[in-house]
């Protein structure tokens, strides 16, 4: 089971152990992030669920729509992505999640 | 904070009201907060019903805005299956179908809005649907079968969206639409004419100036025929009602708050009586994007914008910046992102390539920005989102360049 080191906007911490099969939004999400809006429910629309990966995983590419809606945030970093467009799976170990702030 | 405001009750458990709750906690409230709705089970997204729950790509877990101890952690009350039937403002009092009632200091509605149901005769036959709740969802699942015939009555994007569903399903779909094209009231004619294009290339008839006239029960009394004006009948194992969505407004209309096809409210969700609120599908809004015309908006973003602006009201915090409406739809592989309303646009563009299945239409009046339609597009849409806000007059010639990226025009 992968396990989650979350980091919230106010700097709270969190482990959360993540399913296989789900994505990384909704593991967030039902872990109690109240910062992860994910308005469109999964939809990769409205970059609500926009979060940094503090480790170096395997992670699935992102496609070139999650690349644009990224490269439109203010606050797009390197390792940005939607975590909507992550499902979680076997061979992650260990994700350090941090939640990006609100555009 | 309000010294007085200590028990809000919101009246409507979906996407605006569950926001709501959420954002007030989030923002500091910390007196009495409680949710009632009229549906079974926590508060859901609604967009996947026509999509990927319809096509069961998306389970019921995946459906929950947030799970039981995301309320429970917050002090959120959520009262399931509780129809609200009286408000007296004057008592500051909501009363409730099973004789309990609740006093409050302030009340919002978030109601929402149900199917309208066409003048058509037959539409109590059973696999006659409609598709606004999961109890809707569940039933026009059960309606179909691979291989079956489905006729849907209405082209708008629940419409198009449920006829690809059900395509992938393997169902055979009809979509009869009333106007001369899809989409009519809703889209710009160009893109009408590429779902037109594109869902039939995908199998779905689409027929439009059609104008249903009946539904025929077979001997088992479930729908089997849609009838039309001109006489020709087309076989259906089940059909869908979906001509758009009128508002749950009755319970405001009955309590004297001022209603025009959805509860007036300004923009911090006002509504015309001291100490209540309206919020999402349910109210008539001013967009001070567009000269604080009033518009009735069906959306998720919609409900959270107008939450946030009536969390922040309530609790008199500084009011939150207007933010550019948007709306999402996906059809088969098509994925459809459009930002801003059209309203009286003067010149349509186009920019990119509908046989590439992949373009924009971008709405403007007087030399801005008002409204952008992309289809896989999704560069273009963040940022339309942009440049409406930002009001400014853009150059033509920049603006239908694919070679010049949106977000470069943006000052």
């Amino acid at each position: 089971m992968t396990e989650i080191h979350m980091v919230a906007r106010d700097g709270s911490i969190t482990f959360l152990k993540a399913q296989a099969g789900r994505s990384l939004m909704e593991t967030l999400r039902d872990g109690g992030a109240a910062d992860i809006a994910a308005l469109c429910g999964g939809n990769c629309a409205c970059a609500t669920c926009h979060v940094y990966i503090d480790t170096a995983s395997v992670l699935p590419d992102k496609t070139d729509e999650e690349a644009d809606m990224l490269s439109l945030l203010l606050h797009e970093q390197p390792n940005s992505r939607l975590s909507c467009q992550i499902r979680i799976t076997g061979d992650m170990a260990q994700l350090h999640v941090r939640i990006a702030p609100e555009e | 904070m309000k010294k007085e405001v200590e028990r809000i009750v919101i009246v409507g458990a979906g996407q605006a009201g569950s926001a709501l709750a959420s954002v007030l906690r989030e923002k500091g409230f910390d007196g009495d907060l409680d949710l009632y709705g009229d549906e079974r089970g926590l508060p859901y997204q609604r967009p996947p019903l026509s999509k990927g729950y319809l096509k069961g790509s998306l389970g019921l877990g995946s459906l929950l805005l947030r799970n039981r101890s995301f309320y429970e952690e917050r002090r959120i009350g959520v009262y399931n299956g509780l129809r609200a039937i009286a408000v007296d403002p004057a008592a500051r009092a909501v009363s409730f179908e099973d004789g309990s009632f609740r006093e409050y200091d302030v009340l919002v509605f978030a109601t929402g809005s149900r199917a309208r149901l066409p003048a058509i005769s037959g539409i109590e036959f059973p696999g006659v649907h409609t598709l606004c709740t999961l109890d809707d969802a569940d039933g026009l699942r059960r309606s179909i079968k691979a291989g079956g015939r489905a006729a849907l009555v209405g082209g708008g994007y629940i419409g198009l969206e449920v006829a690809a569903s059900l395509s992938a399903l393997g169902c055979h779909v009809t979509v009869l639409e009333r106007e001369a094209r899809l989409l009519a009231r809703i889209a710009s004619p160009q893109l009408s004419e590429f779902f037109a294009v594109y869902h039939a290339g995908y199998g779905v008839d689409v027929l439009t100036q059609a104008h249903v006239q009946s539904f025929e029960a077979g001997r088992d009394g479930r729908v089997c025929a849609v009838r039309l004006a001109d006489d020709t009948s087309l076989a259906c194992d089940a059909a869908l009602l979906c001509a758009g969505g009128e508002p749950n407004d009755e319970l405001a209309a009955q309590a004297g708050l001022k209603c025009d096809q959805g509860i007036v409210v300004d923009i911090e969700g006002r509504t015309s009586s001291p100490g209540i609120f309206a919020i999402g599908d349910v109210t008539r809004r001013p967009l001070p994007l567009y000269g604080d015309r009033m518009h009735r908006i069906e959306s998720v973003p919609n409900a959270i914008e107008q939450a946030k602006q009536a969390a922040c009201a309530i609790l008199g915090l500084p009011r939150p910046s207007p933010e550019v409406p948007w709306f999402w739809s996906d059809q088969f592989d098509a994925k459809l992102k459009i930002a801003g309303i059209s309203i009286e646009p003067d010149e349509i563009l186009l920019r990119g390539s509908p046989e590439a299945e992949k373009f924009s239409i971008l709405h403007m009046k007087g030399g801005r920005l008002i409204c952008l339609e992309s289809v896989n597009a999704t560069a273009d849409f963040m940022a339309a989102r942009m440049l409406i806000a930002g009001q400014q007059i853009l150059q033509t010639s920049s603006l239908v360049d694919p070679g010049v990226e949106l977000k470069t025009l943006a000052t």
